[in-house]
């Protein structure tokens, strides 16, 4: 383990000690929250009698859902785009600003036109990674030197034949980068969503746990959503190092 | 033939090139110099048919070249245009992809290339981990493992260091005889032109003509050390003469345009 590596777990460990130390002076009271070894036993419990695991399944189901439609849709209409100079020139300005909207504002009327399903959630996800992925996807090609579009001419490749083996390998880490950005959205737009108004989800046991005063379940339901999506996020970063590592760049 | 490129957004027409005639013969090794600026790369691109014309024509082997790349011509090109997500072998391997042979037969014949590139022990290494001299060993690698019947040369050694160049130059001479094909260099350095080539192409400023075609009467066996030959000096004044006036004329244009 390196050096740094030591330095980073250190830090980690140091805070969740000073949460424990904080907790057990009584300085942080048990109604506000528990010491962090109670939160983690309880998360232990709730796995081991499997409580939760319908909505934890239909939660992580609507977090993949809207990733995958995001990130589907965003390489390809990123890749239409970049061809498309003129469509790209009037979509520009959108894509600047787009981040400034509160996507949430838009929840309720979702909720109106597609009902208190999964839709809305699903789309508030979607519409909140889509336009990562196509910025950064964009951001990808627009690097592919034009000496290697040339090569892909000289070895008699057509478009379709150039995007599969030059520009789309060229832009791997690109896309890496773009499912890690899609996911972090989809989680934060179906959990929240869930969390403002639902009728099952992790999201919405959160909530429910909070208005009852029950810490037993809203510490580890919060817990266990940090856990699943750093280590979704750690997955995806380790291979962006692999790629990038090939490449001379850490 | 002639190029022209068409005004863009604010600029003017460019006449680029020509009208330039000339004929390269199965087999020589043939250079072009000319001051920066002077149409080199875009003639290059036209005979590999990466651009058209705008009049008259170019044939390979007797063929009309016309918006693609006709069999049987390889680029090397001065930038690195080694493909950084594959290993050596598999950009070789790159190489005979529009070949029709199965996968064993292109594993052994890019590694008959590497091994003639002097990348033998490099062969599972990613271009990062190679020097810059070595990245271009393997394009020339991926160029000549679809045996070309003319190779053009984009300043190939551009962005190399002097010794490398030199040596890369003994290289690619030993190479063309190996392989007999054609070779088209483009460069800017004159002593490299002298040194490598049976004919050199000498070309004006912008729109390009060619103002010399200079014969060295170089053995077809020979390599860097030709340099020490009594002619090798003349023959390099004589392309500088030449060069001198056309680059200056450059070079007041820019001046007097400021």
């Amino acid at each position: 383990m390196s050096r740094l590596r030591l330095y980073q777990i250190s830090v980690v460990t140091a805070f969740v000690l000073l949460l424990e130390a904080l907790c057990l002076a009584g300085v942080i009271d048990k109604v506000t929250m528990p010491p962090p070894h109670i939160i983690l036993g309880d998360l232990a419990r709730m796995v081991l009698a499997r409580r939760y695991f319908a909505e934890i399944g239909k939660s992580l189901a609507n977090v993949l859902l809207a990733f995958t439609s995001a990130y589907l849709i965003g390489v390809v209409a990123g890749t239409i785009l970049h061809g498309n100079k003129r469509v790209r020139e009037i979509l520009d300005p959108l894509f600047a600003t787009y981040y400034a909207i509160p996507v949430f504002a838009f929840y309720p009327l979702f909720i109106v036109i597609f009902g208190l399903g999964d839709g809305p959630q699903v789309l508030i996800g979607f519409m909140l990674a889509i336009v990562a992925v196509i910025v950064t996807t964009l951001n990808g090609l627009d690097r592919v030197p034009s000496v290697l579009k040339k090569t892909a001419r000289v070895n008699g490749l057509n478009a379709l034949q150039t995007t599969r083996y030059i520009t789309l390998p060229f832009c791997a880490p690109y896309l890496l980068t773009a499912a890690k950005l899609a996911l972090a959205y989809a989680f934060i737009g179906v959990i929240g969503s869930e969390f403002i108004m639902a009728r099952s989800g992790m999201g919405y046991e959160i909530s429910y746990a909070y208005t009852n005063f029950d810490n037993a379940t809203m510490y580890p339901l919060i817990l266990l959503i940090l856990l699943l999506s750093i280590a979704a996020n750690s997955l995806l970063s380790r291979w962006e190092r692999i790629l990038l590592a090939r490449r001379g760049q850490n | 033939m002639t190029k022209v490129f068409p005004a863009t957004a604010g600029g003017e027409v460019v006449h680029a090139l020509g009208p330039i005639d000339i004929e390269i013969k199965r087999g020589e090794f043939f250079a072009v110099v000319g001051p920066s600026g002077c149409g080199k790369s875009t003639l290059l691109e036209l005979i590999a048919g990466l651009t058209d014309p705008t009049e008259g024509e170019i044939e390979f082997e007797g063929r009309a070249i016309q918006k693609s790349v006709p069999d049987g011509v390889g680029v090397v090109f001065q930038e690195d245009a080694c493909f950084p997500w594959l290993n050596v072998r598999e950009n070789v391997e790159f190489g005979l992809r529009q070949k029709n042979t199965d996968a064993a037969q292109k594993t052994r014949r890019a590694l008959a290339v590497i091994d003639m590139m002097g990348l033998h022990d490099f062969a599972r290494s990613y271009p990062a981990q190679l020097s810059g001299g070595m990245r271009q060993r393997v394009c020339i690698a991926r160029t000549i493992v679809a045996e070309p019947r003319l190779i053009l040369l984009d300043e190939p050694f551009g962005a190399l260091d002097q010794q490398t160049r030199l040596l890369m130059g003994d290289e690619m001479l030993r190479l063309w005889r190996q392989i007999s094909s054609t070779v088209f260099l483009i460069t800017h350095a004159l002593d490299e032109a002298v040194m490598l080539s049976d004919r050199i192409m000498v070309m004006s400023a912008r729109p390009g003509k060619v103002i010399d075609l200079v014969e060295t009467g170089w053995p077809r066996e020979r390599d860097s050390r030709i340099v020490e030959r009594e002619n090798f000096g003349a023959l390099t004044s004589r392309l500088w003469k030449t060069l001198r006036e056309e680059s200056l004329k450059t070079m007041g244009r820019v001046v007097s345009g400021v």
